[in-house]
């Protein structure tokens, strides 16, 4: 039979706030095992919970990028479970009343833009981290590092309106772009700070009633979310062609071995007994402080794009790529703004620099060549300084020394010969050296001018103006 | 009179003097505790080094010629529910026997701001829950008026020891009567704030949304000077309330013209002891004469409230007390997995009141129920509020019973939690209302002290201290020693 493919994610996003959500601790990322830590966020008997301010905000800046509406009233609950990692055996979240709800963003899968829906984005506090001693089932003991107690976190939960694994990838690269342009989260999935559950399950193409779904943890990576997904469709599939039913359950993705197994099913699954956390007071949420906080966020990634495309002339495809990340969307009108011609800068950034930062395993903000030195080097190729040949190899001196273009130019002399003259005595030397490629030329064979040009490079070492070489050779033959 | 059987203000007044030394009156603290502990068994831990040392600076402060605070110098305790840093602090639980908290509560810091000493940890229901401190895992307190009754609970160290004048002052915390009961058992005056008057950071919670600390002392005057001392606006507790702290002694007037006083008809329930019945309208007809005036009104959610507690007290605390799981601090069980461990801990670690309260609580919250009891008792606790509002749109104070029998025998109501629940009936609905009362001896009745309670409008405890002053003054009781080592 055919399947629809339903899917809803539920991400959660550490945010970049210097301290944790409750407690005045660092957030920072890799510090020595519980030193991040105080009577608070071990959840000490008597301590009390204070909202960080800054949680708040992020939390707004978060719902109004993501079209939600903020609610004007807001409250933590308490969600209680034991478990090692969570000293006080519950999580402060939110439950009834998230801080934002009823939002969307667009993504653009084959060429179609979808609107995905949001359900809510609520505030929560992270959990620490376990340390096994060797597997989970087979560990003598378990340690406890409580630096990520208390690290703030928003669960970003959208509706189940994603058809398929390349959409869902689609959705969480969107999000992603989205929470670093309003600087809340870094969104490394890495270390963590993105995280990615999927709610998915099937039903006979045309029915509208949901199938039953299944909840599929440990997704850690973009291609992890893509994958699982696909293998989750294709085995739930399988279960139904049989005459088989899905059941209700958490399952986990174990990506070495590259499927999907059983967690626990929905008679195991936890009774959180929510109730409104008496720590904190509810949150009321000034309209006037709304309308500042969507004032300052800055141009977001779908109206980058459009930019782009209109005051620039970029296609779709360019565009989209540039403005997926903000840091690199800030490299390239940066380097526009230096006075790159913009398509040149377009091109510069997703080729020759792009392939360098990957290769480099860096990010566009660790570029060893600034947005202006690009510019200046695009600025010597338009002018024919340098040819766009030799450019790439002054590209790489640049990303190796840093040093500008015009410097490396002039050191190795590396500026384009475009006098005639100059030219027109090399051409000839090699006419003559090379009867045999000049017969055949004549002959018709269009690549023998090819071998003509390749020597006149040699000769010149690259420098001659490739279609001041081309034009004299034909002259002269 | 023997040091320790002054009042705060009376000793501040001999220190300022320098007839006297905070060492002296620490010491004679001491030496009374010595005599007399045996029988009452007011304290789970004593700090005689930590006292000693603070009343020497307060000494050398007063030597320097500095100006010295209410209470500096001046001996006191603790509740044990309240976080000293580096002095164990247990809850009576065996949970926390060996818990040492490496932070201080606010209380504790703004006392030792204060330079008040503190004399040690008294014993207490454990984790606050309980009515006659027969629940402390360690041992029961006695009655200094009667060593063979209860001194009420579950601040029944703290009463204890004031009555017992094995502290001069001390901290008690109320989340459904447990400093107002135990004041009236103990004949001493004992004040519940206002929700969020005084911090509650690094008190060990029982109920959030309820608990408050505040003072138990001799008389009404001391306790004006303890509740400024710890009142006020602390940026580590989201709950407490951002108002400046009047100067309560400033209210203390002996007399009550002008005030308006209502009786709530509700709180006078069946089975109540006659004589209790009899000392609070006595008590009644005293603030009359002095010149208050007088009506009934009416409560009609009273007799909800009771319920109402014990399912919002009970929720939180299941909630509250799920750190207790041996991982990070307190009592440890041995299991050979996660789960085998925490039920280990926590069986062992917890008395069999907590346990049941932790599973009323867990049950009310549970799918599927949580509607039928959590919900519904934020709705009636939302109009046991309005209750109040509507009252007190027509009087000042309310005046009303504490419990609705004089201290009962030890091992009386143990086997009956239901009974023992009843002892909170006339104080619970004051903290599911958030508001301040305070209980003050308004008679005997075999021996034993009567309570009245006076109960006050939200950050109304100046009123309720004026009325509990006037009265106190027209009365001898607070002079009453109790019979206790002089026997």
């Amino acid at each position: 039979m055919e399947y629809e493919v339903v899917i809803g994610l539920e991400v959660h996003t550490e945010l970049k706030t210097a301290s944790k959500i409750f407690c005045g601790c660092s957030t920072s990322f890799g510090a020595e095992q519980n030193t991040n830590v105080c009577p608070v966020c071990l959840g000490l008997p008597g301590v009390l919970p204070v909202l960080n301010a800054k949680v708040l905000e992020f939390a707004v800046r978060t719902g109004l990028a993501l079209n939600c509406r903020i609610l004007p009233f807001s409250k933590f609950d308490r969600k209680n479970y034991y478990y090692p990692d969570l000293p006080k055996n519950f999580q402060t979240s939110q439950y009834d009343l998230p801080i934002a709800v009823d939002g969307h963003l667009d993504v653009e899968v084959a060429g179609e833009t979808k609107r995905i829906g949001i359900t809510r984005v609520h505030m929560e506090e992270d959990a620490g981290k376990l340390v096994h001693a060797g597997t989970i089932a087979k560990a003598d003991y378990t340690l406890v590092d409580y630096n990520r107690t208390g690290v703030p976190l928003l669960e970003i939960v959208s509706e189940p309106d994603i058809r398929s694994a390349e959409e869902a990838k689609a959705y969480l690269e969107k999000l992603k772009a989205i929470l670093q342009y309003i600087d809340v989260s870094d969104c490394k999935m890495e270390e963590g700070s993105l995280r990615c559950d999927a709610n998915i399950s099937l039903r006979p193409k045309g029915e509208t009633k949901l199938g039953t779904k299944a909840e599929i943890k440990n997704l850690n990576s973009f291609k992890a979310v893509q994958k699982g997904l696909e293998y989750e469709a294709l085995r739930q599939a399988e279960v139904l062609d049989e005459g088989g039913r899905i059941v209700q359950e958490t399952r986990s993705w174990d990506d070495a071995r590259g499927q999907t197994v059983s967690l626990r099913s929905k008679e195991q699954a936890h009774d959180y007994r929510y109730f409104p956390e008496p720590d904190l007071v509810p949150m009321v949420v000034d309209s006037t402080w709304v309308e500042d906080i969507r004032r300052s966020l800055p141009e977001l990634p779908d109206a980058r794009q459009a930019r782009l495309m209109k005051e620039y002339g970029l296609s779709g495809y360019d565009a989209g790529v540039i403005t997926a990340s903000r840091a690199m969307a800030d490299f390239f009108d940066a380097t526009v703004a230096a006075g790159a011609d913009a398509k040149a800068a377009a091109n510069w950034i997703m080729g020759e620099l792009s392939r360098h930062l990957n290769a480099a395993g860096r990010e566009i903000e660790e570029c060893p060549v600034a947005p202006g030195q690009l510019a200046a080097l695009i600025d010597l190729q338009a002018k024919g300084t340098v040819s766009g040949k030799i450019a790439k190899t002054v590209f790489e001196e640049m990303w190796a020394s840093g040093k500008d273009a015009a410097v490396i130019v002039k050191e190795q002399g590396l500026v384009q010969i475009s006098d005639e003259g100059e030219v027109v005595a090399i051409v000839e030397k090699v006419i003559a050296a090379n009867p045999q490629s000049v017969a055949d030329f004549k002959a018709g064979k269009e690549r023998a001018l090819g071998f003509l040009v390749g020597q006149i490079m040699k000769e010149t070492k690259g420098r001659a103006n490739p279609e001041l070489v081309n034009k004299l050779l034909r002259e002269r033959i | 009179m023997e040091l320790y059987k002054q009042t705060a203000h009376e000793l501040h007044a001999k220190l300022a003097a320098k007839e006297v030394s905070a060492a002296e009156i620490t010491a004679a603290v001491f030496d009374r505790i010595d005599t007399v502990e045996g029988k009452v068994r007011a304290y789970i831990t004593q700090t005689r080094d930590l006292a000693m040392a603070q009343a020497k600076a307060a000494d050398e402060k007063i030597a320097r010629g500095e100006a010295i605070a209410p209470l500096a110098g001046i001996p006191g305790a603790l509740k044990d529910n309240m976080c000293v840093k580096g002095v164990k602090t247990t809850c009576a639980s065996q949970i926390l026997a060996n818990f040492v908290p490496p932070y201080d509560s606010t209380v504790a810091e703004k006392l030792a701001a204060a330079d008040a000493v503190v004399v040690g940890k008294a014993n207490l229901d454990e984790f606050a829950m309980g009515s006659s401190c027969e629940n402390s895992s360690f041992f029961p307190t006695r009655n200094p008026w009667d060593t063979a009754a209860v001194p009420g609970g579950s601040s029944g160290g703290s009463a204890a020891a004031v009555a017992a004048a094995e502290a001069v002052w001390a901290l008690g915390s109320d989340t459904g009567g447990s400093i107002r009961q135990p004041a009236a058992y103990c004949g001493v005056v004992g004040l519940k704030p206002t929700y969020g008057r005084v911090s509650r950071y690094g008190l060990v919670a029982y109920a959030s949304s309820l608990d408050q600390i505040g003072p138990i002392t001799r008389d009404v005057t001391d306790c004006a000077l303890v509740l400024a001392a710890i009142a006020g606006h602390d940026g580590r507790d989201s709950t407490s309330i951002d108002a400046p702290v009047p100067d309560y002694s400033k209210a203390l007037v002996p007399d009550a013209r002008g005030l308006k006083i209502g009786l709530p008809k509700e709180y006078f329930v069946a089975g109540m002891d006659p004589a209790v019945e009899k000392a609070v309208y006595a008590a009644i007809d005293q603030l009359k004469a002095m010149g208050a005036e007088y009506k009934e009104v009416s409560m009609p959610h009273t007799e909800y409230a009771l319920a109402t507690y014990y399912l919002i007290a009970t929720a939180e605390a299941s909630s509250n007390l799920a750190r207790f799981d041996g991982v990070g601090f307190g009592h440890r069980g041995e299991g050979n997995d996660i789960v085998a461990m925490y039920k280990r801990s926590r069986t062992e670690g917890f008395g069999e009141e907590v346990r049941r309260r932790i599973m009323l609580g867990t049950y009310a919250l549970s799918s599927g129920y949580y509607d039928a009891y959590y919900l519904k008792a934020l709705k009636v606790r939302t109009l046991i509020k309005q209750d109040f509002d509507r009252a007190f749109g027509e009087v000042d104070v309310l005046v009303a019973p504490i419990a609705p029998t004089t201290a009962f025998k030890v091992g009386e109501k143990v086997d009956d939690p239901l009974a023992m629940y009843l002892q909170d009936v006339c104080t619970v609905p004051i903290n599911l209302a958030g508001l301040p009362a305070i209980s003050l001896p308004c008679g005997f009745a075999g021996g034993l002290p009567i309570g009245l309670q006076i109960i006050g409008r939200p950050l109304g405890e100046e009123t309720i201290l004026r009325a509990a002053y006037a009265f106190e003054q027209a009365n001898d009781y607070h002079r009453r020693q109790a019979p206790l080592g002089e026997v």
